[in-house]
């Protein structure tokens, strides 16, 4: 069985950004030909975290900025699972990003897609962290005095272990990315620029197609930390996209004691009395 | 001839006041008594006033108490602050000042001198002080040298020789120069369980079959984590410190919905955080236990006194009205079992359960005698029917996990219909929507009925007639249990009602208020938060009432006066 899309169609505006990234990650689960009853998609809050309903597997809708622990849960329960989170820059850098950080810090085997739009569009325009300073919102009429968060850069920083952004105007090389996101064996984003056409009018399709480059075309060392930070600070008239490091590492899964004899999810229920007995004397009994 | 024998040890922070307690504690509990002791400390790791209490006794002890037979002050802020209270007072005159009007009698034993002569580590004197007290008690100095052993033996021989001669030096000490305490103890030597309501919660999840739990530090409820932190490997239970208590409840929710038994626990200001999740869980219908263990706030409060506040934000957590359950374990053993309970309820019906523990139950230690472990319930995740959320009489429906055929489906946080699919964007209105969602929410909600009548009545202990019911919840029982004693011996009948169960209550909690003569709401709140549930439950206004929000322990010497003076 693979992968399909559910019989839910996606609630999106046409021409949203969001549609490549669904038909990347359905065409990934596709290739690697995960089975989907092993697949979790954890989502949080936004247009983009309705994505789980839009596919034929098991996920959670979880609450605002949250989807990183939710999803951290389920892998840690069962490392067994494919276990992706789907959300946008609301949701992934602003009111989750400590969760972000510290999923990257903790090299723990998930797939962060991000549509990042610059901007909330769910709630109907306002500024967002990655919205460029001087944006003009319903929420900054004035713009925005902020600078944007850079996710690729906290990402490299915070101990990530593949660390990549798409553009959903370049469908083919972003399901690449996504795929081999997802065959990577540790915490790795993909941030997509997926340009929202109803309440983003600076960061359009066309902002995007004048400016954006392949690291791939010009021969990037994604091998090189030094390398991808000096990419990861390049954003203006060349905006790059592709993979800006990889490196492998154990993961938290691999090095958590406590997850040495298999999946949790797969343990008896029932302790051994034995077990339970020397949990006490080890150090409460009054013995002798 | 006392049945009890009481110790206070006072000193700063920093002076190993509690790990000698614990020493003593211990000692008492190898020598065959029923012990109960109480780590009083403040939110500074150098400095101030701290004391370790420890009460012992050939019947259960149920309570703190506030007379001492021994006060061992490390320095003169103890003698201050409770020398009024103590016997006998075991001090160090060349460091510790007694003043003039001390009415305690004086057993000055050169503490500090005797120590300097075994190591120079200045905390050994506080060994010597113990040995001079077991001596006065009457207990073999094997039973402390065996503690002592015990507790040393990760610091290696040398550590454990200079604190076993400390030791013998007081014992020796004062049974040259003082008279021994008389009293009517035998020391049966019989082992038990000693543990705090914390270790005690911790074992009763694992013994439920938990294996995963999270939290962020916070007291009173740290413990908990370091417990499990200790055994996890062996015990393959996969423990997380998280960034944030936001973390640590998402991480249990989704460690659940994966097919793990799962746990969080933090404080009233960590379940502050936790609240927008914990409405995650009702839900989703993930089963999870949140431990609660309560300080006293607002705010950040009293981080290390002992509080019963928290129950109306329990009872409000999450947005909306979604089914729950909240037990109070009413002492330390009951903390363990209470945990078994909590989980086979989470379970079975799918929601969030609150174990809601306070400071002073957390983190005192009390003797048990046998812990039975009943195995967890045998799990079936066969789903009976295609429909995640189907609607059922008793509102469970039937449960998939990841990693198993059959129905796949998405959890989700907006109100949904019996697949799981969304109801609340573009079918948002619609009149079928509008059935559906009022469908969902009474298949939830009808779920407490049906969990409030598996609840047991709470319990009354004494005479059903008496004239006056102390009315009770969580660690408060085992207070009026001892007030009841000394009311009885003063003619006072009173009985308690105390309820473990605070949320959904039993059906015909209001014909058992009814059935009292006259109630005596006893909670450590300002405003009776419980005895308000009640109220709004059955309609009966409990009008007596002794709150107590000071932070310290409830004491059956409070509850005794208030009756007394009740029943004049």
């Amino acid at each position: 069985m693979i992968v399909e899309k559910s019989k839910i169609p996606p609630t999106w505006c046409p021409g949203c950004g969001d549609y490549a990234v669904l038909k990347a990650v359905e065409s990934s689960l596709a290739n690697l030909k995960r089975d989907p009853k092993d697949v979790v998609i954890v989502s949080g809050i936004g247009c983009s975290s309705n994505l789980p309903h839009f596919l034929n597997t098991y996920g959670i809708h979880g609450i605002h900025g949250r989807a990183i622990p939710i999803a951290t849960g389920v892998r840690l329960a069962n490392h067994d699972l494919t276990v992706l989170v789907t959300g946008g820059d609301g949701d992934g850098y602003g009111i989750g990003l400590g969760h972000f950080l510290h999923a990257a810090r903790r090299n723990i085997n998930l797939t962060y897609i991000v549509m990042n739009n610059q901007i909330y569009g769910l709630t109907t325009g306002q500024v967002s962290p990655t919205s460029e300073k001087y944006t003009k919102t319903k929420s900054t009429p004035t713009g925005s005095i902020e600078e944007p968060v850079n996710p690729i850069a906290l990402a490299l920083m915070s101990g990530a272990t593949y660390v990549s952004r798409g553009f959903s105007g370049e469908i083919n090389h972003l399901a690449t990315l996504v795929e081999n996101a997802i065959r990577h064996n540790g915490f790795s984003l993909v941030d997509v620029l997926s340009p929202c056409v109803s309440f983003n009018k600076l960061n359009t399709y066309s902002f995007f197609r004048e400016r954006v480059y392949t690291l791939e075309g010009e021969n990037h060392d994604a091998g090189s930390m030094e390398g991808a930070l000096a990419k990861s600070m390049e954003w203006g008239a060349r905006i790059p996209i592709g993979l800006f490091y990889e490196t492998q590492k154990k993961t938290y899964e691999e090095e958590e004691p406590a997850l040495e004899s298999g999946p949790l999810a797969k343990q008896s229920l029932i302790f051994d009395r034995h077990l339970v007995e020397e949990f006490i004397a080890r150090c409460w009994f009054s013995e002798e | 001839m006392a049945g009890n024998i009481s110790v206070k040890i006072g000193g700063a922070a920093g002076d190993g006041v509690a790990s000698s307690g614990e020493t003593l504690a211990r000692t008492f509990v190898r020598s065959g008594l029923y012990v109960s002791a109480y780590n009083s400390y403040q939110s500074v790791i150098r400095g101030g006033h701290i004391y370790f209490d420890i009460r012992a006794s050939e019947e259960k002890i149920y309570s703190a108490g506030r007379r001492f037979d021994i006060l061992i002050a490390l320095d003169s802020n103890t003698i201050d602050i409770h020398g009024g209270n103590a016997s006998r007072l075991i001090y160090d005159e060349k460091k510790v000042v007694c003043p003039e009007n001390c009415p305690s009698s004086r057993l000055p034993i050169p503490l500090s001198e005797i120590a300097r002569k075994i190591s120079k580590n200045p905390i050994l004197q506080n060994t010597v002080a113990l040995g001079a007290c077991v001596k006065l008690v009457g207990i073999d100095f094997a039973q402390l040298e065996g503690v002592l052993k015990d507790t040393f033996k990760e610091k290696g021989e040398g550590v454990i020789a200079e604190n076993v001669s400390a030791g013998r030096e007081g014992y020796d000490f004062a049974e040259k120069t003082f008279s021994p305490i008389p009293h009517s103890l035998t020391f049966s030597g019989k082992k038990r369980v000693f543990l705090t309501g914390n270790a005690a919660l911790a074992l009763g999840a694992v013994g439920a079959g938990c294996r995963f739990y999270a939290a962020y530090p916070m007291t009173p409820a740290s413990s908990i984590l370091h417990t499990l932190a200790a055994h996890s490997e062996k015990c393959g239970i996969l423990t997380k410190q998280t960034e944030d208590e936001l973390a640590a409840i998402n991480m249990t929710i989704g460690a659940s919905f994966a097919g793990v038994r799962a746990m969080c626990g933090t404080s009233g200001g960590g379940f502050a955080l936790m609240t927008e999740a914990f409405g995650l869980a009702g839900m989703i219908e993930t089963p999870i236990v949140v431990v609660v263990s309560q300080r006293g706030g607002p705010s950040t409060g009293l981080p290390t006194k002992t509080a019963q506040g928290d129950l109306n934000m329990m009872l409000g957590a999450g947005q909306d009205d979604f089914p729950r359950a909240i037990i109070a374990p009413l002492d330390v053993e009951d903390s363990f079992y209470a945990t078994y309970e909590a989980f086979r309820l989470a379970e079975k019906y799918q929601i969030p359960v609150i174990v809601a523990l306070d400071f002073y139950l957390s983190e005192h230690f009390e003797t048990l005698d046998e812990l039975r472990f009943l195995a967890p319930e045998k799990r079936d995740f066969t789903l009976l029917d295609s429909k995640r959320y189907a609607f059922t009489e008793n509102g469970v429906s039937p449960r998939s996990i990841p990693g198993q055929e059959g129905l796949m489906f998405i959890a989700s946080s907006d109100e949904h219909d019996e697949e799981g699919i969304n109801i609340s964007d573009v079918r948002a209105s619609l009149p079928e929507s509008q059935r559906i969602r009022e469908r969902i929410m009474e298949k939830r909600m009808r779920k407490l009925s049906f969990i409030a009548s598996e609840m047991s009545p709470p319990s009354l202990s004494g005479d059903v007639d008496a004239d006056l019911t102390l009315l009770c919840w969580g660690s408060t029982f085992g207070v009026c249990r001892e007030a009841q004693t000394i009311l009885a011996d003063e003619g006072i009948k009173v009985n308690i009602l105390a309820f473990r169960y605070l949320f959904p209550l039993v059906p015909g909690t209001g014909e058992i208020l009814s059935r009292r003569r006259r109630i005596l709401g006893i909670e450590q709140n300002y405003t009776g938060q419980f005895t308000q549930l009640l109220t709004s439950h059955t309609g009966i206004q409990i009008k007596e009432c002794l709150y107590k929000y000071s932070g310290e322990p409830l004491y059956a010497g409070e509850v005794v006066t208030r009756v007394r003076e009740m029943m004049r």
